[in-house]
C-alpha cells in the first residue's frame, strides 16, 4: 500500500481550477517530485497535504487513513518552507527542538537529538546562532533539520534551493539526497527546475495547468516522454512535425515536410496517417561534414548556425532545409580544435532508427 | 592614494555618525538635562516668601526639603502607591490593547488603517472635555471620586499610547512563521505562547513605557475623578507649586519622581536584555 495516496484532487479558487483530477501515490521512503512551471499548482497540492488547504474534490489518505478534518497540528507531516520561516527569536538549537516539544518528548530525548540532527546537517557549531546571523545555506539545513527532527512519515519541501545560488544549491543537492537515505524519511519535493527534479528524485509527477501529465522515474520521463509539453519541458529536444507513412513490427516509418522519410521506434496503434512529432534528444544527433558515408538509418542535411562550447560537450544549432533548427551535442572527449564545425559550414545530421520517441497530437 | 582614502572615509565616518546622534543628545540635553539640573538646583534653596525661590544670597543652600520629604512618610506612601496605580494602569491598558491589536492586525488590509483612524479618534477632541464626559457617566451611577474612577480614567485616557505601539509591532509579524509553528504540531494557544508573545515583546514594552511614564506624573484625572484620598505624585507636585508655593518641596518630589521613573526603565532594559533575542 502507498504511504499516501491522493485520488482525484480538485481544487478551484473562483473560476481558475488550480489542481484538476490529480491522482498520485506515493510509496513510503520515496523522493517525490513535483516538477512543473510556476503557478501550475504544486504549492497547492503541498498545503493540501500539510492540511492549510483542503481540497474540493477527491480524498487524500495517509496510511490508508483519511486526512480530511485532521488540523495540521495533527498530521504527522512536516513542512519546509521556501522562506523557511526560522523562529527569528529562537536559537538554532531553540528552533530543532521546537517539534520534539510540541510532541513532548523529554528534555533529555530533545537534548540528544537536536544535537544528532545538528551533526546530520553539519551544524554542529551553530546550535547556539540565531537564524539572522546564518548563511543563505545554514538556514536552510536548519528548516531541513527542524523538518526531519520529529521523524514525520512525510516531509513536504517547497521550493527548498530556490533561494539558494547556483554553486550552492548544487551542493544542497547532494546533500539533500545523502540526508533523505540516510533518514529514509519520504519526501515530496516541489521544484520548477527541471534539472534539480531528474538529479534528485526517484520518481516525478510532471504538472500543467493543474494537471499531472506524466509520472515516471527520471530516465523514463527523459528518454520517453508522453507528450511534447513533457518532452519540452524536461532538457532539450528537437522535435520534428511528421506524419506517419508505414508501420512495422520494428520500426515506424514517418514523413516530414522538406526533410524526406525518417524511422523512428514503434509506437502502439499508430496508422499511417496519423499526425504528431518525432522529439530527438541532441545526444543522439551525430554531426559529420555534407557527404560524410551514411552510417546511421536517419539522416538530414543542414548548415551550422552556431555553437557552444561549454567545455565538456559542444551545442551545434544547425539550420535545416526546411527552416527549422536543429540541435546535436557532441562530446569534446579527445576531440581536438581543428574537428569543431565552423558556422556556415554544410554538415550532415545522422541517428539511430530507434533514436527518436513519436509523439501522436 | 589609497591611504587619503581611507583617512577621508574615517573622516566621513566619524561625521556621519556625529550628525546622527547629536540631535538626540542635544534634545536629551536641552529637555531633560538642563530642566533637571534646574530643578535639582531649586531643591537645594529656600523658598521665597510669596512662591518662588528666596534670593541665594541671602538664604543660601539647604537640604530642608530633603529632610522634610524624608521625615513624613505620607511622601513615600504616595510615591509608591502612584507606583502602584501606574502600574496597574499599564497592565489594564495591556490587557485591553493586546486582543485589539490582535484583531486589527489581522485585519484586511483595507480594513485596518480605518481600524487605527478609530482608535486615534479620541485625540480629536480635547482630553479635559473627554475627562468631563466620564464624570457625567460616572457621576449618575455614583462611581465617582474613587480609586476606581481614577484608573479607569487613566486607562481610558492612555489606551491608544499601548495599542499603537503593539500593533505597529503585531503587523510585522510573518504569518508564515505561525503556519511553520502549526505545522510542526503548535495548537493555536502554543501558537500564541511561543511565536506571537515573545515577538510582540517589543511592542509590549515600548507601549508600557508610553503608558506608565505619563500615568505617574499625571495630576489631571486624579484630581477631576479621584477623591481626596486618590491624589498621586503628580497632584503632590503640582499643589507644591501652585497652591503651598514650596518651590524646594516641589522641586524634590519631582526629582524623586524622575529617579523612580529612571529606576523602572533602567530594571525594564535589564530585564530586556536578558531575555534579548535578536
Ligand atoms: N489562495 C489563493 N487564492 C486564489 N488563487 C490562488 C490561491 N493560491 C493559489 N492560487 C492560484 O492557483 C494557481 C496555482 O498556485 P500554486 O501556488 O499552487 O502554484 P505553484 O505551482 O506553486 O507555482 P510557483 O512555482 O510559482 O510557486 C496559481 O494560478 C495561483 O495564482
Ligand atoms: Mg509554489
Amino acid at each position: 500500500m502507498a504511504l499516501l495516496e491522493l485520488r482525484n484532487i480538485t481544487r478551484r479558487f473562483g473560476k481558475l481550477e488550480a489542481v484538476s483530477n490529480v491522482t498520485l501515490d506515493i510509496a513510503a521512503g520515496e523522493f517525490f517530485t513535483l516538477l512543473g512551471p510556476s503557478g501550475c499548482g504544486k504549492t497547492t497540492i503541498l498545503r493540501m497535504i500539510a492540511g492549510f488547504d483542503a481540497p474540493d474534490a477527491g480524498s487524500i489518505a495517509l496510511d490508508g487513513r483519511p486526512l480530511a478534518g485532521i488540523a495540521p497540528e495533527k498530521r504527522p507531516v512536516h513542512t519546509v518552507f521556501q522562506s523557511y520561516a526560522l523562529f527569528p527569536h529562537l536559537t538554532v538549537a531553540g528552533n530543532i527542538a521546537f517539534p520534539l516539544e510540541m510532541a513532548g518528548r523529554t528534555r533529555d530525548e530533545i537534548r540528544r537529538r537536536v544535537g544528532d540532527t545538528l551533526a546530520l546537517v553539519h551544524l554542529e557549531d551553530k546550535g547556539d546562532a540565531y537564524p539572522h546571523e546564518l548563511s543563505g545555506g545554514q538556514k536552510q539545513r536548519v528548516a531541513l533539520a527542524r523538518g526531519l527532527v520529529n521523524r514525520p512519515r512525510l516531509l513536504l519541501l517547497d521550493e527548498p534551493l530556490g533561494a539558494l545560488d547556483a554553486k550552492l544549491r548544487e551542493r544542497m543537492q547532494g546533500e539533500l539526497i545523502a540526508l533523505q537515505r540516510e533518514v529514509g524519511v519520504t519526501f515530496v519535493f516541489v521544484t520548477h527546475a527541471q534539472q534539480e527534479a531528474l538529479a534528485l528524485s526517484h520518481r516525478i509527477a510532471v504538472m500543467n495547468a493543474g494537471r499531472i501529465e506524466q509520472v515516471d522515474v527520471p530516465e523514463v520521463l527523459y528518454s520517453a516522454p508522453r507528450n511534447r509539453f513533457v518532452a519540452d519541458f524536461i532538457g532539450t529536444i528537437n522535435l520534428v512535425e511528421v506524419s506517419v507513412t508505414a508501420t512495422a513490427p520494428d520500426r515506424l516509418e514517418l514523413a516530414a515536410a522538406g526533410l524526406g522519410a525518417l524511422t523512428t521506434a514503434p509506437v502502439a496503434d499508430a496508422a499511417p496517417g496519423t499526425r504528431g512529432a518525432l522529439a530527438l534528444r541532441p545526444e543522439h544527433v551525430r554531426i559529420g561534414r555534407a557527404g560524410a558515408p551514411a552510417t546511421l538509418k536517419n539522416r538530414v542535411e543542414g548548415t551550422v548556425a552556431e555553437y557552444l562550447f561549454l567545455g565538456d560537450v559542444t551545442v551545434y544549432k544547425v539550420r535545416l532545409a526546411d527552416g527549422s533548427r536543429f540541435e546535436a551535442l557532441e562530446t569534446n572527449a579527445g576531440a581536438g580544435r581543428a574537428q569543431f564545425h565552423a558556422i556556415g559550414e554544410r554538415v550532415t545530421l545522422q541517428w539511430r532508427h530507434d533514436a527518436g520517441v513519436f509523439l501522436r497530437d | 592614494m589609497r591611504a587619503f582614502f581611507c583617512a577621508t572615509e574615517a573622516r566621513a565616518d566619524k561625521l556621519t555618525r556625529w550628525l546622527v546622534t547629536a540631535p538626540p543628545v542635544l534634545f536629551l540635553v536641552v529637555f531633560f538635562v538642563l530642566p533637571a539640573l534646574i530643578m535639582a538646583a531649586a531643591s537645594l534653596r529656600e523658598p521665597g516668601p510669596f512662591g518662588g525661590l528666596a534670593p541665594l544670597a541671602a538664604q543660601g543652600l539647604t537640604l530642608d526639603a530633603y529632610r522634610f520629604v524624608g521625615e513624613d512618610p505620607i511622601y513615600a506612601w504616595i510615591l509608591a502607591k502612584s507606583l502602584l496605580v501606574a502600574g496597574l494602569t499599564t497592565l489594564l491598558c495591556l490587557l485591553l490593547a493586546y486582543p485589539l491589536a490582535l484583531l486589527i492586525s489581522l485585519s484586511p488590509r483595507r480594513r485596518r488603517d480605518f481600524m487605527v483612524l478609530l482608535v486615534i479618534l479620541p485625540f480629536a477632541s480635547n482630553f479635559l472635555i473627554r475627562i468631563y464626559a466620564w464624570i457625567m457617566i460616572l457621576g449618575p451611577l455614583d462611581l465617582l471620586y474613587r480609586s476606581g474612577a481614577v484608573v479607569l480614567g487613566l486607562v481610558y485616557v492612555h489606551l491608544p499610547f499601548m495599542i499603537l505601539p503593539l500593533y505597529t509591532n503585531l503587523e510585522k509579524h510573518d504569518p508564515a512563521l505561525l503556519e511553520a509553528a502549526q505545522d510542526l504540531g503548535a495548537g493555536a494557544w502554543t501558537r500564541f505562547r511561543r511565536v506571537t508573545w515573545p515577538l510582540s515583546l517589543p511592542g509590549v514594552l515600548s507601549g508600557s513605557a508610553l503608558v506608565f511614564i505619563p500615568v505617574l506624573g499625571m495630576f489631571a484625572v486624579p484630581e477631576l475623578l479621584g477623591g481626596t484620598g486618590d491624589i498621586l505624585i503628580g497632584n503632590l507636585i503640582k499643589e507644591q507649586f501652585l497652591d503651598n508655593r514650596d518651590w524646594p518641596l516641589g522641586a524634590t518630589l519631582s526629582l524623586a519622581l524622575t529617579a523612580a521613573v529612571l529606576g523602572v526603565a533602567a530594571l525594564s532594559a535589564a530585564a530586556a536584555r536578558r531575555r534579548r533575542r535578536p
